[in-house]
């Protein structure tokens, strides 16, 4: 299974992907801008985000709250996301209205700025603090995406702040930061564009160049943040917080190499082996035989820059304590570390990773966001095509060395969410 | 290159045809119905194993039986425990899981289709030699009681639990979580089990679908040599649940003190799945808050930013499930916001959609049907859909031409007879010590409040 694969680059630096294939009527658009979190500047946390959603606000030729009907009006569907590095922006359409998504998302690539106004702007900051209630503050456990980067990465590093941000610093971003934000980094030369699904080559390469061509580059290119950590913790950290919440859970992360990185597909399938799905040594372990956890996972949490990190979550099963919880998990992982792993262990995380990759590749917006990702992390989009067979070259003496290595105490955060109520009983 | 001018909008090309999946239907001696749908684009398949056995069949006072009789189905067969079994399944790359929603139990594989014959081998033993034992049996009910604790302190879970207490009559199936209660499951017995599986699970009760990459009669040949030696006699029909509506419309309040926001559900019970309204109920339920661009959203997002989101829809189901209008909104707007909800619920009712919100909502379901059906899991589903619930063969050719034919004058009738302001129950789940007197000031209804504890306990 190879997936088709064209590509090219417009004189304003804009690198572009074809994958052509004809099974449905319909095409994905898919656009990453290589800008995240990570590149907010000082006092100014969440506003990549809040970006994202004054991006949905109209530009020169699209009024306010247009983009989602005309798309929807066109029959597709469409969405924006955020992350640490990187913000993309997506439709799915029915295939003879290709030209519309690329012309909405010229138009905002083109002329955002003369449809940005103050009201906007006030609005979805509301909007974005009202996500952050709905999604961080009154959800249990919620917090845990901004505490466990903050607990692994130091404060001066691009990964430590908040992503979602803070109430303060939203509260706090101006028409001049979208400006300044938009003319830094919403430029072709930053951005990568893909196609995916039905549609005709030539075609589609005429109206990138029409809708796209005339876009300026960036003058002068901003510079990258210094991602560089030490390769290991090197100590123990621990992080306890009392939250809302009626069970304890531990999140024990690791610091490993950069995804996509040659020692990193060990930690992939080190991952896989520790926590994916039922046959999974943590949910044999701790939710089916000493039945201390309700559930049990363990990912990566796929960071190409500076360090990644491998994640174990487990939740406590009825009134097993936080202590009680938190021991059982670092014993798994002493033993992890200790004797690694078996070949079967390896076997069946690579059948899985191999059917999730097949799995992933029958939706058109899946195959576009994919290629988009490695086109923008690494400059190439083909690299998808070397997965399966990168994957099946790890061993389990790879996987045996990576958790002697990595997975060692000294190389462990723990955030251990421990019930308020609990602690408030135990206390009268 | 000749500059462009970007305010000339691009017009569409002409649309290509598309026809949902091909698929063929087989009833084996044994009463087990096959259903395959050859989509051969990836070497992948998805084979659902559907039973009449969802929680509507729940006996009284067993309620959150089906969905742990579905759970201990993977938890060991003949020699196999539990733990052997999903490390063979998974050896394969293949997944096997099994879980019960109000209308039918499921077993559900993925697999490449290179596994097939040993997959589909391992699902049939589970479905009809599950070995249900004891320790497994404690150890699930043991998760669901924890799983129950955790939704004390999940707004939205807890939301949607007391909404349905508060629309449907005490002691009804569907006023109580499909999963049971904590009362419930923790009177739930391994001979309970026994007996549900031993009356719910028979041939006759149980529809496969097969999509991906095998042709029917391969997909026939398959589920006859491992299912068709299937025993078993037809089961009664499950009890019809009670859907009489709660009245007279109240306030309920579910105490979580110093919420940030309130988690809002605002509805009564809708029609079910099989209403002859279905596509004008459809249409109508997008513009109200079905689609980003609903009135719903428009209203509490786009212009007051009370939100994240607003949305409307019913829970289809055989018999008549809720229908909400939900929001989590910050708590010092949360009167402001029911009273837009409410103002958004009248004028649905008021006047006929204007024409414009009428053809987004159709170009919008029309188009969008395509897209709906990449991945096999989802024909899978939607063809799981039509067995379970009876649709015509042609449902899903005809789908498109049903929504392009709906009239605002429908959406209007619909609206005035499926959504009655006085049956309007209100949830919310926040701070009483902010929201209570606001929203008594509403007039709307008694307001109370009440623990979630309370709402998961019984």
């Amino acid at each position: 299974m190879q997936i088709p694969i064209e590509t090219e680059t417009l004189a304003n630096g804009l690198r572009v992907t074809y994958s052509e294939d004809h099974v449905a009527p319909l095409v994905a658009v898919n656009l990453w801008y290589h800008v995240g979190s990570a590149n907010e500047r000082e006092g100014r946390t969440g506003f990549a985000h809040l970006f994202e959603h004054m991006l949905f606000q109209g530009s020169a030729n699209v009024e306010a709250n247009e983009h989602f009907e005309l798309v929807q009006r066109a029959g597709g569907t469409l969405n924006g996301s955020t992350w640490l590095d990187r913000t993309n922006y997506f439709e799915t359409v029915p295939s003879n209205q290709l030209a519309l998504a690329l012309w909405l998302e010229a138009d905002r690539m083109g002329s955002l700025l003369p449809a940005m106004t103050q009201q906007k702007l006030d609005t979805q900051r509301d909007v974005v603090k009202n996500e952050r209630r709905w999604s961080v503050d009154n959800q249990p456990y919620g917090t845990w995406w901004e505490r466990l980067p903050a607990l692994t990465f130091p404060p001066t590093h691009p990964y430590h702040h908040s992503l979602i941000g803070s109430m303060e610093h939203l509260s706090e971003a101006s028409l001049e930061d979208v400006a300044e934000f938009f003319a830094t980094w919403y430029t072709p030369d930053n951005a990568v564009l893909t196609i995916a699904g039905d549609f005709d080559p030539i075609e589609a390469r005429a109206l990138v160049r029409e809708y796209f061509g005339a876009i300026p580059r960036n003058p002068s290119p901003p510079g990258r943040p210094d991602f560089a950590v030490p390769a290991r913790f090197d100590h123990t950290m621990r992080e306890v917080v009392d939250d809302d919440v009626q069970l304890p859970r531990a999140i024990v992360a690791m610091r490993i190499p950069p995804a996509g990185s040659e020692a990193w597909y060990a930690a992939s399938v080190a991952g896989a082996v520790l926590g994916m799905r039922k046959g999974s040594r943590l949910y044999r372990k701790l939710v089916r035989e000493q039945q201390i956890g309700a559930d049990a996972s363990a990912y990566t949490f796929d960071l190409t820059k500076g360090a990644d990190l491998l994640v174990v979550d487990v939740t406590a099963n009825g009134d097993v304590t936080s202590d009680r919880l938190e021991d059982a998990v670092h014993t798994e992982l002493d033993v992890f570390a200790r004797d690694g792993v078996s070949d079967p262990e390896v076997a069946r995380a690579l059948a899985l990773i191999e059917t999730d990759f097949v799995s992933s590749l029958q939706s058109a917006q899946d195959r576009a966001d994919t290629l988009s990702k490695y086109a923008t992390y690494f400059g190439d989009p083909a690299l998808v095509n070397e997965q399966p067979s990168r994957y099946q070259r790890v061993t389990a003496a790879e996987v045996t060395a990576f958790a002697k290595e990595w997975c060692t105490r000294d190389n462990r955060a723990t955030l251990l969410y421990v019930p308020r109520v609990a602690a408030v009983e135990a206390a009268a | 290159m000749t500059a462009l001018d970007m305010s000339v909008r691009p017009t569409p090309g002409a649309p290509r045809d598309y026809a949902f999946p091909k698929f063929s239907s087989a009833t084996l001696p044994n009463g087990l119905r096959v259903v395959v749908a050859p989509v051969r684009k990836l070497p992948l398949l998805t084979v659902l194993a559907l039973v009449d056995a969802g929680s509507v069949a729940d006996p009284v006072g067993q309620e959150g039986v089906a969905q742990l009789t579905a759970s201990l189905l993977t938890e060991g067969t003949g020699n196999l425990t539990g733990a052997a079994l999903a490390e063979l399944v998974e050896l394969m790359g293949s997944t096997l899981d099994a879980g019960a929603d109000w209308d039918s139990s499921v077993v559900k594989l993925t697999t490449l289709s290179s596994r097939l014959p040993d997959a589909i081998t391992l699902l049939a033993r589970v479905l009809t030699e599950p070995a249900l034992p004891d320790d497994e049996f404690q150890r699930l009910r043991t998760e669901r009681l924890a799983d129950l604790l955790q939704q004390r302190s999940e707004p939205r879970s807890l939301a949607d639990e007391a909404f349905a207490q508060s629309i449907y009559a005490p002691g009804a199936r569907y006023a109580k979580p499909d999963g049971g209660t904590e009362h419930s499951v923790k009177g739930l017995t391994l001979d309970a089990v026994k007996a549900f599986y031993a009356q719910r699970y028979s041939p006759y009760a149980t529809t496969v679908v097969l999509v991906g990459d095998v042709s029917i009669d391969e997909g026939i040949a398959m589920v006859s040599r491992v299912l068709g030696s299937w025993t078993g006699t037809k089961p009664p029909a499950s009890a019809r649940p009670d859907t009489s509506l709660v009245a007279p419309r109240g306030i309920h309040i579910v105490r979580k003190a110093d919420a940030p926001q309130s988690e809002l559900r605002v509805g009564h019970a809708g029609p079910p799945r099989l209403t002859p309204d279905y596509f004008p109920l459809v249409l109508c339920n997008a513009i109200l808050g079905g689609l980003f661009s609903s009135r719903l959203n428009l209203n509490l997002r786009e212009e007051h930013a009370y939100t994240y989101g607003a949305h409307s829809g019913v829970d289809w189901r055989r018999w008549a499930g809720p229908f909400s209008m939900d929001a989590a909104v910050q708590s010092d707007v949360t009167a402001a916001a029911v009273r837009e909800i409410l103002n958004e619920f009248d004028r649905i009712r008021a006047e006929p959609v204007k024409p414009e919100e009428l053809s987004l909502a159709i170009s919008y379901m029309d188009g969008v049907f395509p897209i709906r059906f990449e991945t096999t899991r989802a024909i899978a589903s939607a063809l799981a859909s039509q067995a379970i619930y009876e649709l015509p063969a042609d449902y899903y050719d005809t789908y498109r031409a049903n929504i392009r034919a709906v009239t605002a004058d429908e959406i209007l009738s619909v609206a005035q007879k499926y959504f009655d302001p006085a049956k309007l129950q209100v949830v919310a789940v926040g701070d009483p010590s902010v929201i209570s007197d606001p929203l008594a000031a509403l007039g709307i209804g008694d307001v109370t409040v009440t623990d979630a504890a309370d709402t998961l306990g019984t």
